[in-house]
């Protein structure tokens, strides 16, 4: 119980800390803005010009449809997305993982504290603009309160799956000093497969199947589509299946890798 | 304008020395060109196993429109950003000093001085799907519309040109305006997608603040041979006096620097 006592205490701690560094980058705060509402907005647009040059609809989204999925996405793709990959070379190389290790706690809590005071910062400046962004484009959503409750869950586990697959992606570094390729490939695997270029069911049938072979649609596209109301509830059990499937794979996959990186780190000889 | 082209080749020669030493960048540059291309035209590709026209513009018009927006972003990216961010940076520090007293003229000096020689890559690419896209164009393209496409395109290179070269002479008063181009930068994948498709509003904003509009679609426009005469004179007479008032508001800049260092 102490322990998780002082786990807490540790985590309120990097809390203070992270909101104090992001104060000082307030006007990353505003490009970080323009470049999610414009990813967002060109995809809307786009799907939804779409939707009306073939009669209003397409592959069972009209134009409010097309509205309310992107926006959702919008707001899920923030919630759970991490930059911890570039950040992670950027340590390994200047060698500010050396005093990390030395603390009790391992790292990773507070690249989480990290990452959760920036969603939360950037909540407070994103919540607005969706205001103006539901009224230019009129989305239709109306989940049932099932779903609603369901899609909590489902976020969280998205945001643990995310940051650790990415955390252990960053991992690579340990190994190689060029791991922006990995990152690239990453990145796009993501626009495509994690529904935020487009929904995964308008893709064609192979690249489906990929997707459904694959960890990224539960990172995004599954709490969205939830939300949504196109997710039955058979469908949502077994995505949560999916989704807990996925990050035990991670979590082993981060602890085996990050022992063999320290060893591989210690040794290089910081 | 044989100062710009002269002072350029030099700066081109510069940047390639630099960058050999580093040749792994090319591959870099390679890879992130080539994820960008790919991403682009399997975009297209689902867009189009849905629908035949998006927006009025059929596939090959819109391969056409991403060569376009490929090559220009390939120029800013080769040389306008960089020594645009090279200048404001030394607006900072206070080396603009070096660059004023050398016996050339400093504005152009200071819009070619830096050269990011691996975004050649991305013109390159660029100019490849534009080749392509006009192979498979249904009308062939006259010597008409390929006139108004080198016109709007030069248009289009201008505007853009003292679009930065205004934010940038802003630092001689705010600190930090690089902020600023980052955010041109997000606004600019519009381009990607022909702007008619957009809101009013959002069309506005791409055409009168940042200018995408006459650096993307109306050049492919010219291309698809759907340019009006109205786009045409309004590209070219907004180049002139963005040309005509950067150079002004340069001047302006330039001024008060020397007399806050002196």
């Amino acid at each position: 119980m102490s322990m998780l006592a002082g786990l807490l205490e540790a985590y309120v701690a990097r809390f203070k800390v992270a909101l104090g560094v992001q104060f000082q980058y307030r006007a990353s705060l505003i490009i970080w803005l323009t470049w999610t509402i414009m990813e967002s907005v060109i995809y809307l647009v786009v799907w939804t010009t779409v939707a009306r040059s073939s009669g209003g609809r397409v592959g069972g989204f009209d134009t409010q449809d097309f509205a309310a999925y992107f926006l959702v996405t919008m707001v899920v793709n923030h919630l759970t997305f991490t930059w911890i990959m570039h950040e992670f070379e950027y340590r390994i190389r200047q060698g500010q993982l050396s005093p990390l290790l030395l603390k009790p706690l391992h790292p990773i809590h507070g690249d989480i504290a990290e990452n959760v005071t920036y969603k939360g910062l950037t909540a407070i400046v994103l919540a607005p603009s969706l205001v103006p962004l539901v009224l230019a484009f009129r989305p239709a959503l109306h989940p049932e309160p099932w779903a609603v409750v369901a899609f909590l869950p489902a976020l969280l586990l998205a945001f643990l799956l995310r940051f650790l697959s990415g955390w252990t992606l960053a991992l690579a570094g340990f190994w190689t000093t060029r791991v922006f390729a990995i990152n690239e490939m990453y990145f796009v695997a993501m626009l495509f497969l994690s529904g935020q270029m487009v929904p995964l069911s308008l893709l064609p049938a192979p690249i489906q199947s990929l997707a459904a072979a694959l960890p990224f649609r539960w990172m995004v596209s599954f709490p969205v589509e939830l939300l949504l109301g196109r997710v039955s509830p058979e469908e949502a059990l077994a995505g949560f299946a999916a989704q807990a499937f996925w990050l035990s794979v991670s979590v082993a996959l981060a602890m085996v890798i990050w022992r063999a990186g320290l060893k591989r780190y210690s040794a290089v000889g910081a | 304008m044989m100062a710009y082209a002269r002072l350029l080749g030099v700066f081109l020669r510069l940047g390639m020395m630099n960058e050999l030493e580093y040749r792994v960048n090319f591959y870099v540059q390679m890879l992130r060109s080539v994820i960008g291309l790919g991403t682009g035209l399997a975009g297209l590709g689902v867009v189009f196993s849905h629908t035949d026209t998006l927006g009025g513009w059929r596939p090959a018009e819109l391969l056409a429109l991403l060569g376009v927006f490929f090559l220009v972003s390939g120029a800013i990216n080769l040389i306008i950003a960089p020594s645009m961010q090279r200048f404001m940076e030394d607006v900072r520090q206070g080396t603009l000093d070096f660059t004023l007293t050398k016996p050339e003229d400093a504005q152009v000096l200071v819009s070619v001085r830096q050269v990011q020689i691996w975004k050649l890559v991305d013109i390159a690419l660029g100019t490849i799907v534009l080749v392509i896209a006009l192979s498979r164009l249904e009308t062939s393209v006259g010597p008409g519309q390929a006139l108004a496409f080198g016109v709007t395109m030069l248009a289009g290179g201008a505007i853009v040109y003292s679009f930065y070269l205004i934010l940038a002479t802003t630092s001689f008063w705010f600190v930090r305006v690089e902020n600023i181009l980052v955010i041109f930068q997000s606004m600019y994948q519009a381009g990607r997608w022909p702007v008619g498709i957009y809101p009013w509003w959002l069309r506005s904003a791409l055409t009168f603040v940042v200018p995408v509009t006459f650096a993307t679609t109306v050049p492919a426009e010219a291309l698809a041979g759907r340019l009006t005469w109205q786009s045409l004179v309004t590209a070219v007479a907004l180049a002139g006096v963005m040309l005509v008032g950067s150079r002004w508001f340069w001047g302006v800049g330039v001024r008060r620097y020397a007399g806050a260092s002196a």
